[in-house]
């Protein structure tokens, strides 16, 4: 891609100015959203684009924004920016060098939802960000772009930004809520959902900052502008966010559909030392393996199909794996991710990630028996469907994949069985 | 109120109808089908958090165009089921909803979270606590695995004796992160002092209050924890389960009349004495649901003090000196003329009943230990039968005045509150600020002394124009259109006089309003004793002036008061009356003033009644025998009066309210047999003992009857008017009494697990107030209080109000 979209200051240098920012087509959509479209047709405009959750679960975002009853008010609108998913840094990036792109998104969704007072929820450890974007939203306030009867127009909007404090289960939307009321980062039961009940028991929309990101696109240059790229299922452009055993790791700005061999071996310089690629998780941590033969480099990167090849594009995380790396270790360090961050409300995750973790760690560094390995894909179903929430759930996806397509890294590890004497 | 909509489902192959709006696992109790939870309880907000109750729901399939339920072949509604088992408790039955609660799937799921659940759950069962009465161990045996294949080594060592404050002990490792006590303290009784802290397998109760759980219900929380996590120290390490046994029993402290479980052991150690090892309460949905406060729980051991009396004493030269019964009753009976009967508010009724007859019978007097009036107009516009706290929410209305319920009756507290939260409208006048104004719709703060006069402003036609008038007609009109209302008056800052005033005004009000005689509706006196009520039933009333009474007394008989022990002024007086006979259970001030004293039972060594500020006669039953030598007030009584010429019935508490029900009208028909009657209850807690592993809360000994107020039986109601009184003078310091939970009574100091929690002997006092007295901070002073001198230490507080000092009676 010659032209960044997303990452504009790729192409624009100081678009975090706001000046520039201005002087760039920047808030040409709010303008257009807030004095000359009804908040309905704002939503619309997203919703027949088509336009798909960045954050992981890519649910329609514009069908999204519908769910909020109008005759329940005030509606939030919160951007997640809570990005703690293991190989996901596009957020950051956006935040960092194009930040009011997002904020210009987060301010048109939130006068398609009828808000007045929106958030955004950063990780704790963003504490430098969220300063950034404070003074970011002074100056849009000091512009007039925010506040009381922005442009003449009547309507209102404040921003707030609230910082976590260190828990990756807090980009689960309720337990962002939770968090974000000052309450123990917990995710709440489903239903009723954020749409009905959300921030202080107000409908609430939660938006991943990429996908807040697109929308002054779609608003300033429309949807058919937005569906030239990607697929008809899943359109637009994507930040893939590249790392593990490749020359070139970042992010980088393609639409969806690419290929994985396009993202890895174009984008990505290929494997360190030219090696040979292994396995692909594309959803960071949270992935289902995808054993890198060449039907799954060409596997288009788009929701439906890698879904169809039995795992998740999820947020784009696409971390590779080549021969240097067993899948004992790296099922050692997910895991003990997911044990790390599990929040503990429920018991299958709670313990169930504790007791895996332990299994793991025997089988990485030694001191693993064969039974182990039957033990650990058998805790990891045991975990399986009986979550409150996803994150128990993903706990287990790289560890059965990983079980299933590469049990020689498994059994390689564990200590043969050593013959007892018996006594005679 | 319209009927609610009913839906039918099916749970395992029974079909069933409840109420829209039921969580599956409430609906399959009714249909008999226990579900195992660990997180749910019923008396709280459902989390799903345990997946212990995972089921598998099928839901009928809908045709989306026709809106119709799409049909099998043979004509049966297409069942959709999730791919995921559900929470059995987060979901709430649908129409035509299939619940599979025992198919492999859902067996293998239960195993599967209780293997999950021990795997760091320590084998403690040997010494834990909660063992033979366990959820925990319950399930287990039921649903779990045989075996864990978990690693012993990888398992998490926790602290295990970590005090939450001196009363819980909280052992970690045991702990299966339910949250049903953070939920039990947030939620219903408001009390945020304990919380989760940390996260995943880390998760751990911590408590950030001084004291620590600084909480007055915290004992709950060690009856629905579902494992050994949570103890008592009263009880910790005290007996297994299946060695206690189990007998009901009434509380005595406040007028709520909690229903209560006493365990009872008999040990070698205790050289085969029985004795009693806890206190757990005894579900009662008309009074005190599934709880009790922790005075009530940890209250008890008086009665198995060494000091107890345990021989009559008479007085040889001018010495209290042992004597046998005949002896001591003869000589009290020869000396008893026109007595002076003075009973204190803990007797049972049927104590209560043979001392008025005697009284009455020989032309004494009948006189309550009490400095609160009212019992007389609570007799005729107390809350009307079938009245239930629970059933008051959105329309009804409710009035508290001059009383802080938290600290004087907690139980009232919790179940008004929850009715404000229902959306009751609640009002409450004081002269300080309670607990239960956070709840309140209106709070009328008016000087001490003013508590008549302000309620009066809610009174038809009076006039609230005035500057001052704190009151506004919405507040007056929500009271009076309310559909039902209820006025619970206390003795907060009140002499005998100011309450007697507060007293009839509510009572006015209540029947100007239409607010009397009918069920939820009336007035509700928050007594400082468990009996107070009965003994206005049975025909004692307070004195005016109770020092001049016992001075000019020639005889006198005292059963379960010590106005010496509480009052200098009354000590003196009682030096100078005649034949002082007392009945009583220590050597009190007063006894060691009396001629004769007679030992008697604690209430949980016998049988007997006790008439709860609603009205409600409840029984109480032995948990232990009488120590050797005692006898129960009313024998003693019956005994005195047979040597006396009186009738009296001795031999049996139920004889006795035979008895009542003959004589006093509004106990007609109230026999033993009606009182142990019991009905199923909602919630049920028995059965599977899921929500608590032991028998505590199984009330299988009686419900208790409510009394009808005169105004729902139609008789004539008199409320008489308020009366003037005199002006008080501000040259002297005007010192009120408050009432607090842990106060310096006889009967709290053997309780030593208590005693960090004792209300401070002080007065507080604002420091213009002080100043204006010349007073300061540590000063002892000796202060007046509704009529009795009491020693205090000055505390300044610039919280307090300013006319008035504030002391803990």
């Amino acid at each position: 891609m010659t032209e960044y979209h997303l990452l504009r200051h790729r192409s624009i240098p100081g678009i975090d100015n706001l000046e520039v920012y201005l002087a760039n087509g920047g808030f040409e959509a709010f303008r257009k959203a807030i004095t000359t479209m009804q908040p309905v047709d704002v939503l619309n405009e997203v919703k027949n684009s088509g336009l798909r959750g960045r954050g992981g679960a890519g649910f329609p975002t514009g069908v999204k924004w519908g769910f909020l009853p109008t005759n329940l008010m005030p509606h939030y609108v919160v951007a997640n920016a809570d990005e703690s998913e293991p190989g996901t840094f596009k957020d950051r990036e956006i935040m960092e060098s194009n930040p009011f792109q997002f904020l210009e998104g987060l301010m048109i969704a939130s006068y398609a939802v009828l808000a007045n007072l929106s958030y955004v929820y950063l990780r704790g450890e963003f504490w430098g960000i969220a300063r950034w974007l404070d003074e970011k939203i002074a100056d849009l306030e000091k512009a007039g772009l925010l506040g009381e009867n922005i442009l003449g127009t009547g309507y209102s909007l404040h921003l707030h930004t609230h910082l976590g404090a260190g828990a990756y289960i807090c980009g689960e939307e309720t337990a962002l809520l939770e968090s974000l009321e000052g309450k123990l980062g917990q995710p709440r039961l489903r239903p009723p959902f954020p749409a009905v009940y959300g921030l202080f028991g107000k409908p609430t929309v939660i938006n991943n900052v990429e996908t807040l990101t697109n929308v002054p696109l779609i608003i300033r240059n429309g949807t058919s502008w937005f569906r030239q790229f990607g697929t008809d299922k899943s359109p637009g452009i994507k930040i893939f966010s590249l790392s593990g055993r490749v020359k070139n790791p970042g992010n980088y700005e393609l639409p969806l559909g690419t290929t994985f061999r396009e993202l890895i071996y174009t984008h990505g310089g290929g494997i360190i030392d030219d090696g040979q690629i292994k396995a692909i998780m594309p959803a960071g941590a949270s992935s289902t393996l995808i054993k890198a033969d060449d039907a799954a480099l060409d596997t288009p990167m788009d929701y439906e199909s890698v879904a169809a090849i039995g795992s998740q594009l999820g947020s784009a995380s696409v971390i590779v794996l080549d021969e240097t790396v067993n899948m004992t270790d790296m099922v050692n360090e997910t895991v003990h991710f997911f044990k790390h961050e599990s929040c503990g409300k429920c018991t299958p995750c709670r313990e169930g990630t504790y007791w895996m973790a332990q299994i793991t760690h025997r089988l990485a560094h030694g001191g693993g028996l064969p039974e182990d390995i039957e033990l650990l894909g058998s805790v990891a179903r045991q975990i399986q469907n009986k979550c409150l929430c996803a994150l128990g759930e993903f706990s287990i996806m790289a560890v059965l994949s990983a079980l299933q397509l590469f049990p020689e890294d498994f059994s390689g590890k564990v200590s043969p069985i050593v013959e007892q004497e018996v006594q005679s | 109120m319209m009927p609610p909509k009913l839906v039918t489902l099916t749970i395992d192959s029974q079909v069933i109808t409840v109420p829209e709006g039921m969580l599956v696992v409430d609906a399959a109790r009714k249909a008999g089908v226990d579900i195992p939870v660990f997180c749910y309880h019923p008396k709280m907000e459902p989390v799903g958090m345990c997946r212990m109750c995972l089921v598998e729901v099928g839901r009928p399939v809908m045709d989306r165009t026709t809106g119709q339920p799409v049909l099998e072949p043979d004509g049966t509604p297409r069942l959709g089921f999730g791919p995921k088992l559900e929470t059995a408790c987060t979901t709430p039955v649908s129409e035509g909803m299939v619940i599979i609660t025992s198919s492999p799937k859902v067996k293998s799921a239960q195993r599967d979270v209780l293997e999950f659940l021990l795997t760091s759950h320590p084998l403690d069962c040997p010494v834990c606590d909660k063992g033979g009465e366990c959820p925990l161990q319950n399930l287990t045996m039921r649903f779990g695995p045989g075996e864990s294949r978990f690693e012993y080594s990888d398992k998490k060592h926790l602290a295990k004796h970590v005090p939450l404050g001196e009363l819980i002990y909280l052992d970690r490792e045991r702990c299966i992160q339910c949250a049903r006590c953070t939920r039990f303290a947030h939620e219903v009784v408001d009390d945020p002092v304990i919380g989760f802290y940390q996260r995943g397998r880390s998760l751990e109760i911590q408590t950030h209050s001084t004291p620590g759980f600084d909480s007055i219900f915290s004992g709950n929380t060690t009856d629905i924890c579902p494992v050994g996590a949570l103890t008592t120290v009263d009880f910790h390490f005290g007996a297994r389960p299946w060695e206690m046994k189990y007998a009901a029993s009434i509380c005595n402290h406040c007028p709520v009349g909690c229903n209560l479980t006493i365990n009872v052991r008999r040990e070698a150690r205790s050289g085969g004495k029985n004795v009693i090892k806890r206190i757990m309460p005894r579900q009662n949905e008309q009074v005190n649901e599934t709880w009790i406060c922790d005075k009530g729980r940890m209250v008890y051991q008086y009665t198995e003090s060494p000091h107890r009396l345990v021989m009559p004493l008479v007085r040889k030269n001018g010495e209290l000196v042992e004597t046998d019964w005949e002896d001591a009753l003869k000589l009290a009976a020869e000396k008893l003329h026109n007595p002076l009967v003075l009973a204190g508010g803990r007797l049972s009724n049927e104590d209560l009943f043979n001392l008025a007859r005697l009284a009455s019978e020989q032309q004494g007097r009948a006189i309550l230990y009490s400095a609160m009036a009212g019992g007389d107009l609570v007799r005729q516009v107390g809350v009307g039968t079938g009245t239930n706290l629970k059933d008051m929410g959105r329309g009804d209305a409710i009035l508290v005045v001059a009383s802080d319920l938290h600290q004087e009756a907690p139980l009232w507290w919790l179940r008004v509150k929850q009715a404000a939260q229902r959306g009751a409208t609640l009002i409450v006048l004081g002269g300080r600020e309670t607990r239960l104004e956070t709840y309140a719709t209106y709070v009328i703060r008016h000087p001490y002394g003013s508590a008549a006069e302000t309620l009066a402003k809610f009174l038809p036609g009076s006039d609230l124009s005035s500057q001052d008038c704190s009151i506004s007609c919405e507040m007056v009109s929500a009271f009076a259109n309310a559909a039902n209302a209820m006025i619970f008056f206390g003795s907060d800052g009140l002499d005998y006089a100011g309450s007697e005033a507060v007293a009839r005004v509510a009572a006015d009000l209540l029947v100007k309003t239409g607010h009397a005689g009918r069920t939820n509706n009336g007035l509700v006196p928050v007594w400082q004793h468990g009996n107070t009520q009965g003994a206005w039933e049975l025909g004692f009333q307070p004195s005016a002036d109770l020092a001049a009474d016992l001075k000019n007394a020639a005889s006198v008989l005292i059963a379960a008061a010590d106005p010496a022990g509480d009052d200098p002024r009354l000590a003196e007086a009682l030096d100078s009356a005649g034949f002082v006979v007392v009945q009583e259970l220590f050597l009190t001030e007063t006894a060691r003033r009396a001629d004769v004293v007679f030992p008697a039972e604690a209430f949980t060594e016998r049988e007997g009644t006790y008439t709860s500020g609603k009205r409600r006669v409840q029984r109480f039953y032995p948990a232990t025998p009488p120590i050797p030598g005692v006898r129960p007030d009313f024998t003693i009584t019956a005994q005195l009066g047979r040597k006396m010429g009186v009738d009296l019935e001795g031999r049996a508490a139920a004889l006795v309210l035979q008895r009542i029900a003959e004589t006093i009208p509004a106990f007609a028909g109230i026999t033993y047999a009606r009182l142990a009657e019991v009905v199923p209850q909602d919630p049920m807690v028995g059965r599977s003992k899921l929500y608590y592993g032991g028998t505590g809360y199984d009330n299988q000994q009686g419900l208790g009857v409510q009394l009808a107020p005169a105004a729902e039986t139609g008789a004539e109601v008199v409320i008489p008017a308020p009366g003037v009184r005199a002006a008080r003078s501000d040259e002297t310091l005007r010192v009120v009494g408050i009432n607090r939970l842990y106060d310096h009574g006889v009967l709290m100091m053997h309780s030593t697990l208590l005693h960090q929690r004792l209300a401070p002997n002080a007065v507080w006092m604002h420091p213009d107030l002080a100043a204006r007295f010349g007073l300061q901070e540590g000063q002892v002073i000796t202060v007046d209080v509704d009529g009795r001198l009491l020693e205090r230490v000055v505390h300044l507080d610039d919280g307090m109000p300013q006319a008035v000092a504030l002391a803990v009676r």
